[in-house]
Formats: C-alpha cells, sequence, structure tokens
C-alpha cells in the first residue's frame, strides 16, 4: 500500500495548487487597485457608488471577483471522489 | 436596560440553544462515541461545513473588535480585513481531499492525531498537545470576557450575571451535543451573522443619507479615512499585506480549522462548502467593517472600540431588530468558544488520556470522562473569565499567531512533501512558538510586518532542514503522498 500511489492524491494535489494560484491573483488583485489608485491624493480621487475607487475595485470587486471564480473552478476543475473503501476498489 | 432588545436577543440565543440540544439527542444512536462526539461522525454536508468554518472564524475579535477599529481607521481597515476572504477557500484547497482521504485512513479524529500518524513521535503528539492546550485555553479566556462583556453593555447587568448566563449557555451544550450540536448551532449563527451584518449595512447608509453623503462626512472628519492608509498614515502596504498570512493563508494551521477540514461527508459537500463559503465570508467580512468605518460619520465620538457595533445596532434600527442582529456577535462568540472548548477537550481526552494513560478505556468511560472534562474546563475558564489573571490576557496574545506558526509546516509539509519527518516537524514546532513569543515581546513587526511572517518563515526553514540534516529510518506503514 504505502508504495503505491492513490489516484486520489494527484487529484488532491492539482487542487491545492489551484488554491495557491487562487490566493495569489487574490492578493494581485487587491494590492494592484488599492495601493495602484489610493495612493493618489484624495482631492484626485474617482468614485464609484459613492465608493472611492480603490476601494470599490480592490474590495468590493475583488470579494464578487473571487466568489464568481471559485464557482467557475470548482464546478470545472475539481473533480469527487469516494470516500469508501469499498467504492474505492470498485474502481 | 433595553428590554425590547435583551428580550429579542435572548430570544434567539434560547432558540440555538434548544436546537444544539436536539441535535445531541440524535448523537446516541451513533456506535464510536469519539467519532460522533468529537466529529459528528464525519457527516457535515457543504452548508453546515462552510457556516462552521465562517462562525468558528468569525470570532470576538473579528467581531466586536475589528468594526471597533475600522471606526478608528477608516476604509484603510476595511481593506485589511477582506484578506480573510480567502480563509473561505484557501483552507479547505489546501487541505482538501488529502486531509480528509489521510485522516480517514488514519482514523484520526483530531489534528494531534493526524500529527501522530503521520510523524509517529511521542515528542511531537505531546508538544502539539501542549501547545493547543495552553494557547487555546487563554484564547477561549479571552473570548468569554467578550462575550460577558457584550451582553453586560446591551443590557446592563452586571459583568459577573452577564458572563454567568453566557458560560451557562455554552457548557449545557457543548457538554451535551459535542460536535454535531456545535457545528449545527454554528451554522445557525453563521446565518444570523450573515443577514445581520447585511439588514445592519442597509440601516447604517439609511441613517447615514447614503454612501456619497457618508463618504463626504467622514473626508470632512479625516481625509484619511477613506484612503487605505489608515487614519493617521501608518497602516503601510507591508503591514497590511502581512494580514494575508496571519488572518488569511495562515489560518490552515488551526486546530479548530483543521478539525473541520475532516470532518465533511463527501467530496460534494466539500465543493458546495468551497462556493458557499467564500461568498459567506467575503460578505460578512466586508459588511460588518464598512459598518464599523461608516459609523463613524453616524455617531461620533465613541471612545471604546467594542461599543461600536451595540451602539450603532441600537441607533440605526428598532429595538428588536437590534437585539437579533446583535444576536449575531453574541453568536460569533459562542461559535468561537464552543469549538475551542472541544477542541481542548478533545486534545485532553483523546491525545493525552487515551493515547498514553489509558488505551483500552470501554465507551462508557469515554463517555463519561469527556462530558466531564469539557464541563471541568468550561467551569475553570469562567472562574478565570471572572477575575482574569495577567497570565492569560499575555498568552492570549500569542494564540493564533503562536499556533500558525507551531503548527503550518507539520500539517502542509507533512500531507504534500513526503521527505518531512518527525526531525522537521518537531524543530518546526519550536522554532516557530519560541520565535514568535521572542519577536513578539522583543522586536516586534520585523520588516514592517506582522511578527507572524518572520516566524512562518523561519519555521519553514526548520522543517527543511530538520527533515534533510538529521534523517530518520523510514517508518513501516507511514503513508507516502
Amino acid at each position: 500500500m504505502s508504495q503505491q500511489k492513490d489516484y486520489r492524491f494527484s487529484i488532491a494535489n492539482r487542487e491545492a495548487l489551484i488554491g495557491i494560484g487562487l490566493v495569489l491573483f487574490n492578493f494581485i488583485w487587491w494590492f494592484g487597485f488599492a495601493y495602484g489608485l489610493g495612493s493618489a491624493d484624495v482631492s484626485e480621487y474617482h468614485y464609484i457608488f459613492g465608493f472611492p475607487a480603490w476601494f470599490f475595485y480592490s474590495c468590493i470587486i475583488g470579494v464578487l471577483i473571487m466568489a464568481v471564480l471559485v464557482f467557475f473552478i470548482v464546478k470545472k476543475f475539481f473533480v469527487n471522489v469516494p470516500f469508501d473503501d469499498e467504492e474505492l476498489e470498485k474502481r | 436596560m433595553n428590554w425590547q432588545a435583551a428580550v429579542s436577543l435572548f430570544g434567539s440565543v434560547a432558540i440555538i440553544f434548544l436546537i444544539g440540544l436536539m441535535a445531541s439527542r440524535k448523537q446516541s444512536e451513533s456506535t464510536s462515541f469519539i467519532q460522533d462526539y468529537y466529529l459528528g461522525g464525519r457527516s457535515l454536508g457543504g452548508f453546515v461545513l462552510a457556516m462552521t468554518m465562517t462562525a468558528t472564524y468569525g470570532s470576538a475579535s473579528s467581531f466586536i473588535g475589528g468594526p471597533g477599529v475600522a471606526y478608528n481607521e477608516g476604509l484603510g481597515w476595511v481593506l485589511l480585513s477582506v484578506t480573510q476572504v480567502a480563509t473561505g477557500y484557501f483552507t479547505l484547497m489546501i487541505l482538501g481531499k488529502k486531509f480528509a482521504i489521510m485522516t480517514k485512513k488514519y482514523n484520526a479524529v483530531t489534528m494531534v492525531d493526524f500529527l501522530k500518524e503521520r510523524y509517529q513521535s511521542k515528542a511531537v503528539v505531546i508538544l502539539s498537545s501542549i501547545s493547543i492546550v495552553i494557547f487555546l485555553f487563554s484564547a477561549m479566556a479571552a473570548q468569554w470576557i467578550g462575550g460577558g462583556r457584550l451582553i453586560e453593555s446591551l443590557t446592563g447587568l452586571s459583568y459577573n450575571t452577564a458572563l454567568f448566563i453566557f458560560v451557562l449557555t455554552v457548557l449545557v451544550y457543548v457538554t451535551f451535543g459535542g460536535f454535531r450540536a456545535v457545528t449545527l448551532t454554528d451554522a445557525i449563527q453563521g446565518s444570523i451573522m450573515f443577514i445581520g451584518t447585511l439588514v445592519l449595512l442597509i440601516a447604517v447608509i439609511i441613517a447615514g443619507g447614503g454612501i456619497p453623503a457618508i463618504i463626504t462626512d467622514l473626508q470632512n472628519v479625516n481625509p484619511n479615512l477613506i484612503t487605505p492608509f489608515g487614519a493617521d498614515g501608518t497602516l503601510t502596504p507591508a503591514y497590511v499585506s502581512s494580514y494575508w498570512i496571519l488572518v488569511g493563508v495562515g489560518v490552515v494551521a488551526l486546530p479548530q480549522i483543521a478539525v473541520r477540514a475532516m470532518s465533511y461527508k463527501d467530496t460534494k459537500s466539500f465543493h458546495l462548502a468551497l462556493i458557499i463559503g467564500t461568498i459567506v465570508v467575503g460578505v460578512i467580512m466586508l459588511n460588518m467593517h464598512i459598518i464599523g468605518a461608516f459609523a463613524r460619520a453616524i455617531i461620533p465620538g465613541i471612545e471604546i472600540g467594542d461599543k461600536v457595533m451595540p451602539e450603532i445596532a441600537l441607533n440605526v434600527l428598532p429595538a428588536w431588530v437590534a437585539g437579533i442582529v446583535l444576536a449575531a456577535p453574541l453568536a460569533a462568540i459562542m461559535s468561537t468558544v464552543d469549538s475551542l472548548l472541544l477542541l481542548v477537550s478533545s486534545t485532553i481526552v483523546k491525545d493525552i488520556y487515551i493515547n498514553y494513560i489509558n488505551p483500552e478505556a470501554a465507551k462508557e468511560k469515554v463517555k463519561k470522562i469527556s462530558m466531564t472534562i469539557t464541563a471541568g474546563l468550561g467551569i475553570i475558564v469562567y472562574l478565570i473569565a471572572v477575575n482574569p489573571p495577567d497570565l492569560i490576557i499575555w498568552l492570549n496574545l500569542f494564540a493564533i499567531g503562536g499556533l500558525e506558526a507551531a503548527f503550518i509546516w507539520p500539517i502542509v509539509l507533512g500531507l504534500y512533501w513526503e521527505k518531512g519527518n518527525r526531525n522537521g516537524a518537531l524543530a518546526s514546532m519550536i522554532v516557530g512558538i519560541l520565535s514568535y513569543i521572542l519577536f513578539h515581546s522583543f522586536y516586534p513587526e520585523p520588516f514592517g510586518m506582522h511578527t507572524v511572517v518572520t516566524s512562518i518563515v523561519l519555521a519553514l526553514i526548520a522543517y527543511i532542514f530538520g527533515s534533510v540534516m538529521v534523517k530518520s529510518k523510514p517508518l513501516a506503514g507511514v503513508e507516502r503522498g
């Protein structure tokens, strides 16, 4: 058992890498808008729905976009695997 | 005392409490008491899993403290807080299927169980058990103090009475209900938090005359309140970014979160939890901190940060609605406390008692001991919270960061790096905890970042160094990833 690779682990490894990819994207989006737009002088701020643009894109759209991304990635790339041993042996 | 608010607050809490007790009845039919009491028989569905993660994580510090800081710092603190959206997907994706598969194979019920099977080392088990008991115990005491204070400020009861009511409620349902009761009540509490913050935010925006008006008001108070840099410009990008580690990525290593990542029924529930969790955590964190920041424009001059949430709710909502909405922060504290209580109890019973004191204990005996320890712990924490000693307050400062620095690599690399061994794990835990305490005390925030970042890096070096330099014999039966 110990030498034979469980096929489920390669799925799990890939999904963990997707998690890292997502968090990196999340961070870049968040950082880029917050400090890219937010570092300007307050008098030069633009506003969207009343929020300063940096905040609107970085925080509000940022959360929204992560929710949408997670939804599509889970639906498209995440694979169901069995946890029960009997189910496993059938494969 | 605001009777309407108090009645609806306690009413909401009572309903949560009843459901917890009802769930505990279901428990007695199952065969393995330990699996059931501490892990809900590995049967969580997607919705409950997402909600229990959210509720456990959204503790007093983020619920009561967070909006209070946002009140003082403005939108910059909201920016810092949305880093927590990562906990919604990252934690589950990283621990993910592998953790569930391995823990099931090992028949592990706690995080320490997993470490024990993975590293086959008594020292790892003892060190990790002790750090969990000490750190989480002090975190728990701090939460109980927070819960008592919240009831006190809402109802006008004395702190001791408030604390007593709070503790009694939590104790009864955790002691008798176990994990299933805790996760179910978490699901309700998570839902209250979600809807509650939404209602409150809308009410705040209406009371403030719309978002543009509020933003203009804030700008008039202090233009820095609408920048990412905090009220006096001290929130640097490096510091704020380091919260991605403390409250985002590092949460993977918190035992109360990890245990949830092994308790779900199947991968379908897991996938659903990822989607729901991201939305729910994101919305709650965003709403509640915007509420805190906006409150400054509506009721200026609140001096104690912890009072921002209660005061703004009572100010902009009808009293009875405020009571229900404020059940949310109370719910957040309760659900953090109940899971911590259960976790400390499981560490003592499962990781210490059954492992080393009495491995042959019969089911009835284990049941009795589990409940006694859970209740006993609760009573000790109550006594501590009545009159908190300085040591507990000091330890609590280290609880979250300390646990993250200790466990992140033994868990993550234990799962994904097969060369990692017990020497690496031990070195990593010791270096993680010690460096965190030392840096925190003598040289806080190295490189302008939260102390936890430095400690996690040092712990990583220790793990790799320990594993590669001091090889231990490969052990029979250790699962290769």
